[in-house]
């Protein structure tokens, strides 16, 4: 039979028996539907998807014969010959019969080509459904959402809450009864691992094993729910929903702050914002009325799709895949329908005509990000911290400026001198303007000259002609063949594309600067590559490679600035940013302020330290300590602190990716792509949602099909959210095609309780942390896992629920607790991506310089949805532990069982370094030896050890000991290796042994399983 | 009645059709709370999701995918055009430019001739470059394919289409369907290896070996170049092989009790799991060593054990390129002691052919001479070694790329080095083994070589080539996800040809 492979288990399935409970049975045994009639929506209907809706479904183009049996009309439609296709009731009159059961297996449906022949007993079930009178409804997730009422109880005292009513009743329909409850210890850590992702402490174990009670249980329950990490555990979960990446995808794949989304998502889990809102705000946040901040966060949510910033691509044509990817998600995450197969036609199994996806498109094609290199439209998002910090230094600032003016005018001369002034400068402000004073600096257009490369040499390492002179326009190049060309049209602040179509070359801009008086000038250049700066021929210091900024005084003159700017793709740009602005020594800010009229609110702090800056007589503080003066220099210095404190503050708030849409001039016509193809435009669509289900009300934005989705009239947002949370726990959803509640996905094994759980959720009015409480409230959660022969031979993947859940922990969970029984794990919540150790040289992508740098103190063990995700090279361990690359949405992982993973566990230097933290708390413990090995037994699986098992783990323990005291160089490696020198006093032989005990511990079954 | 389209695939025994698909059925939708990982690792691989499409073994059991990234020009190594040498430095004829899109050129374009002297060689009369000196003697035995096209003209859009099937991220890898579908291994190693030259992952990033919507058990696993040569295989520092032992005997009798206490399948498994990483931590190094090679074997590759250059960790390789750098020629060597391993599918991906002749670093007359003697002996190598240890026959060996290069010069003129633009209307690739017609040269492009004219292949038809040799129906051979069959060649079976004349 089976090979025995590296990469499959040995172990063969033996019996496939089991296989006969499922499926067909799967409805029948629902109460709903316990009648002994064939059920169309969960028997019938799959099949007819599976077997038929390719060629004689909704998609017109791939119609064959011109007949579909997707829709009641085509079904019982009366074909060409006269015969009816499904004659209600008389399956030999029908043609549908007579052709899937022809003799001819030439003429027999489906052709054989298709590879999809019906079974016997696939045509037995439509054979009875016809004889039935062919009972018709619609595919079952699209019928509106009914709240069933809960069957009668069979065992009373095993029910909880309704959950249990349903799910014995279908067990009993197929003779089975549900397991006892867990023991305490088990229980108390899967509730914990379910609600915060990590185990138990320990004196939480002691003290429920003690007083197992349902109200302790309970008190449990809320506390977890209550605990903070509670949003970190679901937020990892969201994450991968939203395929969220620190960085922009593709080729260069260039890093993107968008953390700051990952924040919001934990707090607005942890606030338990209502899931209707927690949905609105991420789809169109920013078309709320008065929209915060926290709602123009969420929208980060759909700039998670992937930017384009290699060499050459058509910026369009990632702007339109990003606005699909947009389409596809949201249709996913809410709907759990695969949309995207009708970019090109219309869907072959689900009623979403091409039509309906280019209108779901027409939604999202407003936004006003478009694949540039920035990301733009960007907007500051501080963190509380950042914000109570911004806000101090602004009062603080603010009651500084007001103090400055109260000491101006505290002062006869300043009254006199601003009054003075002030008649002067309206009186002839153009004599003022022609004797320097006010005249602004006179800012010359830029120059390019280029493109320059050398041979065998990187262009940028090479120096030019052009660099280390200052900028003089008539200047010639190579022997007069290159010059410098007016570039006019080049803005400050905007963003510049300075090359042409070469890559791999530089360039050289420059230009003028007319000052007429001493002046403070402030300036920044930021570009993608590499850029060097000459200020007046003079070549500046820098300590960024691609960002420039000054700030100092000009002399009266002309200067001029030249910029060595690089190339590579042939689509850079720069950005010149251009601050001239600045307290005391602008003197047109300060004649502006003056002869602004008064009741404008202006800043009059702006002529205070003007004057004080003129008319300060130095020197006179000591003689003279009480004069305004002295004060007055005090407080300036303080202002210019602060201020600087300020500005440094605000340039610390990251920056990142929203939704924006455009204003009405600027709004796009939207058009069908034929064959989904961006640049074959079809005709013109307007916002709406799929034709199949009910319309949108509204005025056609995001916000529309937000309020669409969540319009009590929608058949499937809360049915696919409660399946995903059920999943999460049970490690399987009820609808177990998570991503596909469409007709080829599987259908549910307990449509009734799905409904419920859908009813109750809404009813709950959409909180996620109620409908998590009820589910672990209930008796078939808190069911003992461990199966039986007669379980394992009748059920053996638990699809019945007579069991507990009982499956391998994500990836990330494995990080966390490995880090947490090793006393390890940070406690830090929120904040930019964290880089845990990772072996050497996996990041090697072109054209990307940055570098993976172990994250200094705690945050290399920090939480691991908190770990940088680069798409093109995510973190390696966690792959193997089927985490995504976040490239695309994933819906649900799988979970494999490979010997990769085992490596990862024995050998990656986080988890060896988590096995030496937990040799070290096991070795604090003033206990002896076999104590000391139960409790991190005990951490690590919530349990004490039996007998045998404690007795083996310490002859290990014994035997690396008598190893390591003859082999002492082996101990202090394996001892010390990552995690750092040994605790003083201690013996590295010893706690090597412990550390050979802590690895085995964090590699056993029941550790890296929830059971 | 419909009848569907006639196609160039053998039909399966429907009984075993109906059999198949009914343990098909099972697995998807019956095996409950696992999922489908539970099938990779319960079902026997006979009666797997994609039965319905196995045929058994093709002729090639193994298949060794030469991936050279960033795209090699054709012009320059293959595909010999007198006209457009004629024609070199003249403008370019408008009609090749109206309407089409273009990763760098802007305005009109000169054309570019071949720096390069053709000539041909073997019995088959193949074209071949001077630079490929080498590879002159195995012709015989090659497939070249000049009529090669693509829908993508960017670098990680173009690799993500040939070796995903889809321009989009998401996609199933080429190697990963294989696993998925053969899934036979050696004892000890992995069925999918990636192996990597050049100093760069390829553009595409990981994606191009990910199992996409496959169980994650798929995924190629990278053979690295230092440190451990799969992540993590190397024990910690202090922790011996008896230590190791010691300590896996234990994980292992206390999973035993815990298997016997849940009758959890999964941890059964995990106990075969560690026991098999424990033997893969001596049979990987085993297999990937490379010095245990005879000289003369080395030698035919041009291999050099060991071999490490600066341009490893640059973070700008190509100006460091020699062609003297055996990383590839390693990979090579490497690749062939792997299939005979066990792996099925070994990829390898060289980095650093995207001439555009924007720095003589990335010029077809500097760089490209440089990066052909990195791969001319090194492939020539690898066919003779296979050929001569009877594996050739079993093993495909694909050299391509994501798409080819423009009959037109990019850069101007006036500089001293040239380049050339991408390209997806026209590429040549090659294919030798596993049941390739040898000796042949097979589709032509015009006479500049903007265009096939004979025999048009497109990438999705190579795709359907590796999946028919490797023993699947390309149209059947499909996965079920997001409610589709998924299939490799993607959702339109009027756009996929098999290519018979290729076939031997």
């Amino acid at each position: 039979m089976a090979q025995s492979s590296a990469f499959t288990c040995l172990r063969v399935l033996t019996g496939l028996v089991l296989t006969v409970t499922w499926g067909p049975l799967a409805a029948k045994a629902d109460p709903s539907s316990a009648s002994v009639a064939v059920d169309f929506a969960h028997e019938v209907r799959p099949i007819l998807s599976r077997h038929c809706f390719a060629c004689h479904g909704p998609d017109p183009a791939h119609r064959k014969a011109g007949f579909r049996i997707d829709i009641k009309e085509g079904a019982f439609a009366t074909l060409d010959e006269g015969k009816g296709a499904i004659v209600p009731g008389k399956p030999e009159a029908s043609e549908v019969f007579a052709r899937i059961t022809h003799a001819d297996v030439d003429e027999r449906m489906p052709p054989k080509e298709t590879g999809k022949a019906l079974s016997t007993s696939e045509v037995q079930t439509l054979r009875r459904w016809i004889a039935e009178g062919a009972p018709w409804s619609g595919h079952w997730s699209f019928e509106p959402i009914k709240r069933p009422s809960p069957p009668h109880p069979v065992n009373p005292e095993l029910i909880r809450n309704p959950i249990d009513n349903f799910v014995q009743a279908s067990a009993r329909s197929v003779g089975l009864t549900p397991a006892p409850q867990a023991a305490p210890a088990v229980l108390l850590r899967r509730l914990s691992l379910d609600l915060v992702g990590l185990l138990p402490a320990q004196s939480d174990v002691d003290d429920f094993v003690a007083h197992p009670s349902d109200a302790n249980y309970r008190r449990y329950v809320d506390r977890y729910l209550n605990s903070a990490a509670y949003g970190e555990r679901w937020a990892r979960v969201w994450l991968d929903l939203a395929r969220y990446a620190d960085t922009k995808g593709f080729e260069k794949d260039q890093v993107r702050t968008i953390w700051r989304y990952r924040d919001w998502l934990i707090s607005a889990l942890n606030q338990d914002m209502p899931f209707d809102r927690f949905s609105t705000e991420q789809l169109a946040g920013d078309l709320l009325p008065n929209a915060t901040q926290d709602q123009i966060l969420a929208t980060a949510f759909h700039r998670n799709t992937m930017t384009n910033d290699e060499g050459g691509t058509d910026d369009e044509e990632f702007r339109v895949a990003a606005v699909k990817d947009r389409v596809d998600v949201t249709m996913q995450v809410w709907m759990g329908l695969t949309a995207g197969c009708a970019k090109c036609h219309d869907h072959k199994y689900d009623p979403i005509t091409q039509v309906d996806y280019y209108r779901l498109f027409a939604f999202f094609n407003q936004t006003q990000d478009a694949d540039r290199w920035d990301d733009a439209p960007l907007a500051a998002m501080p963190t509380n911290p950042q914000r109570a910090q911004l806000a101090k230094l602004q009062a603080d600032e603010l009651s500084l400026k007001r103090k400055l003016v109260a000491q101006a005018k505290q002062t006869p001369d300043f009254l006199a001198w601003r009054t003075r002034l002030r008649r002067t400068l309206s009186r002839d402000y153009a004599a003022t303007a022609a004797a320097g004073l006010l005249r602004p600096i006179v800012r010359g257009s830029w120059h390019r000259t280029g493109p320059y490369a050398r041979k065998g040499e990187r262009a940028f390492d090479v120096a030019f002609e052009p660099q280390n002179a200052p900028f003089d326009p008539k200047r010639v190049f190579d022997g007069g063949q290159t010059r410098w060309n007016e570039r006019a049209a080049w803005k400050d602040g905007a963003e510049v594309r300075f090359g042409d179509d070469r890559a791999e070359v530089v360039w050289y801009a420059g230009r003028t600067f007319e000052v007429s008086s001493r002046r403070r000038v402030a300036f920044s250049v930021r570009t993608g590559v590499a850029l060097a700066v000459w200020i007046d021929g003079v070549l500046q210091p820098r300590t960024d490679p691609v960002a420039f900024e000054f700030d100092g005084e000009w002399l009266p003159g002309v200067h001029s600035i030249v910029l060595k700017l690089a190339d590579n793709d042939a689509k850079e740009t720069f950005v010149f940013d251009w601050r001239a602005d600045d307290v005391g020594t602008e003197p047109v800010q300060v004649a502006a302020r003056l002869l602004a009229p008064q009741q404008d609110g202006t800043d009059e702090s702006d002529v205070a330290a003007r004057f004080f800056s003129v008319f300060d007589p130095e020197g006179s503080d000591e003689r003279r300590p009480d004069v305004p003066f002295v004060n007055a220099r005090a407080t300036l210095q303080k202002l210019r602190r602060i201020r600087a404190e300020r500005e440094a503050a605000d340039a610390a708030v990251a920056r990142i990716p929203i939704l924006k849409d455009l204003t009405a001039p600027a709004r796009r016509k939207t058009f069908l792509h034929a064959r989904g193809d961006f640049l074959s435009p079809g005709a013109e669509v307007q916002p709406g949602t799929p034709s199949a289900f009910f319309p949108s009300r509204g005025e056609g934005n995001r916000l529309t099909l937000a309020r669409w989705l969540f319009d009590p009239r929608n058949p499937l947002t809360a049915r696919v959210a409660v399946n995903r949370m059920w999943a999460q726990m049970f490690g399987r959803g009820l609808v177990e095609t998570e991503e596909d509640f469409g007709a080829q996905g599987t259908p549910a094994s307990h449509p009734m309780l799905l409904d419920w759980l859908a009813s109750e959720f809404v009813r709950q009015r959409w909180s996620p942390k109620a409908l998590c409480r009820t589910i672990v409230l209930s008796h078939t959660y808190r069911q003992a896992s461990e199966a039986s022969r007669q379980g394992i031979e009748r059920d053996r993947y638990n699809v019945w629920l007579t069991r507990g859940p009982r499956f391998r922990m994500e990836g990330e969970m494995v990080r966390d607790n490995a880090l947490l029984v090793a006393g390890l794990l940070s406690p830090k919540i929120g904040g930019p991506s964290v880089m845990p150790m990772q072996p050497e040289g996996i990041w090697r992508s072109v054209y990307s310089g940055v570098k993976w740098e172990t994250s200094p103190g705690e945050d290399r063990h920090r939480r691991s949805l908190y770990t940088f995700v680069k798409r093109t090279s995510p973190y390696p361990s966690m792959t193997t532990f089927d985490a995504p690359s976040r490239e695309v949405c994933t819906i649900r992982r799988f979970r494999s069982n490979t010997p990769l993973q085992a490596l990862v566990t024995l050998n990656d230097p986080v988890f060896t370094e988590a096995a030496q933290g937990l040799a070290r708390c096991m070795l604090t413990l003033n206990l002896g030896v076999s104590q000391r090995v139960a409790q991190g037994f005990e951490w690590t699986t919530a349990r004490a050890p039996l007998p045998d098992e404690l007795n083996t783990l310490v002859a290990l323990f014994r035997r690396r000991l008598a190893y390591f005291r003859k082999h002492q160089k082996e101990a202090a490696s394996a001892a010390t290796q990552p995690l750092g020198a040994l605790p003083p006093g201690e013996d590295a032989a010893e706690l090597a042994a412990y550390t050979v005990v802590g690895s085995v511990l964090l590699n056993l079954d029941e550790f890296l399983t929830k059971g | 009645m419909p009848t569907l389209p006639k196609r160039n695939h053998t039909t399966i025994d429907p009984d075993q059709a109906r059999t198949m698909r009914r343990l098909w059925l099972l697995s998807r939708r019956d095996l409950g709370g696992l999922g489908a990982m539970a099938m990779a690792s319960f079902v026997p691989r006979t009666l797997r999701a994609d039965a319905p499409a196995r045929r058994g073994f093709g002729r090639a059991k193994n298949v060794i995918f030469l991936h050279m990234a960033g795209a090699p020009s054709q012009l320059d190594l293959w595909d010999h055009k007198p006209t457009l040498n004629r024609l070199d430095g003249s403008e370019c004829p408008k009609q090749l430019l109206e309407g089409k899109r273009f990763a760098f050129i802007r305005g009109v374009p000169r054309m570019l001739g071949s720096k390069f002297k053709f000539a041909q060689y073997g019995q088959s009369g193949a074209w071949l470059s001077d630079l490929l000196p080498n590879f002159a003697s195995v012709v015989d035995d090659v497939a070249i394919v000049k009529s090669m096209h693509t829908d993508e003209f960017n670098h990680a859009p173009g690799q993500l289409m040939t070796l995903t099937g889809r321009s989009q991220f998401g996609g199933a890898s080429l190697g990963s369907w294989l696993s998925y579908g053969l899934g036979e291994t050696g004892k000890n190693l992995p069925a999918f290896v990636v192996l990597l030259s050049g100093g760069k992952t390829p553009d595409g990033g990981k994606s191009l070996w990910g199992n996409g919507f496959l169980p994650s058990v798929h995924q190629g696993v990278e053979c690295r170049n230092t440190g451990d040569p799969i992540l993590f295989l190397g024990n910690p520092e202090g922790v011996s092989r008896e230590t190791r032992r010691d300590a896996l005997d234990v994980v292992g009798r206390l999973n035993r009790n815990t298997a016997v206490r849940t009758l959890d399948g999964e941890s059964e498994a995990r106990i075969a799991q560690y026991e098999l990483a424990f033997r893969m931590q001596t049979a990987v190094p085993d297999a990937v060593n490379i010095a245990a090679e005879p000289k003369h074997i080395l030698d035919l590759y041009g291999a050099v054990p060991g071999f490490a250059t600066a341009s490893e960790s640059a973070d700008d390789p190509r100006t460091l390129f020699r062609g003297t750098d055996a990383r590839f020629a390693n990979n090579c060597l490497l690749a062939r002691r792997l299939v005979e391993n066990g792996v099925r599918f070994v990829q390898l991906f060289d980095w650093g052919w995207d001439h555009h002749g924007a720095t003589p670093g990335e010029s077809i007359d500097q760089t490209l001479p440089i990066k052909a003697q990195q791969i001319d002996r090194a492939v020539t190598g690898l066919l003779k070694d296979l050929k001569q240890r009877g594996l050739l026959d079993e093993t495909l060996v694909v050299w391509a790329s994501e798409f080819g290069r423009t009959p037109m010069q990019q850069n101007a003129q006036t500089q001293r080095f040239i380049g050339r633009d991408h390209h997806p209307h026209a590429f040549t690739i090659w294919m030798a083994g596993g049941g390739i017609r040898g000796g042949q040269t097979y589709g032509e492009t015009d006479e500049i070589g903007y265009y096939p004219v004979k025999n048009p292949m497109h990438v999705r038809d190579l795709q359907a080539t590796i999946l028919h040799l490797a023993g699947f129906d390309p149209w059947r051979f499909s996965y079920p996800f997001s409610g589709l069959d998924q299939r490799l060649i993607g959702p339109d079976d009027s756009k996929v040809r098999l290519h018979e004349e290729l076939l031997g």
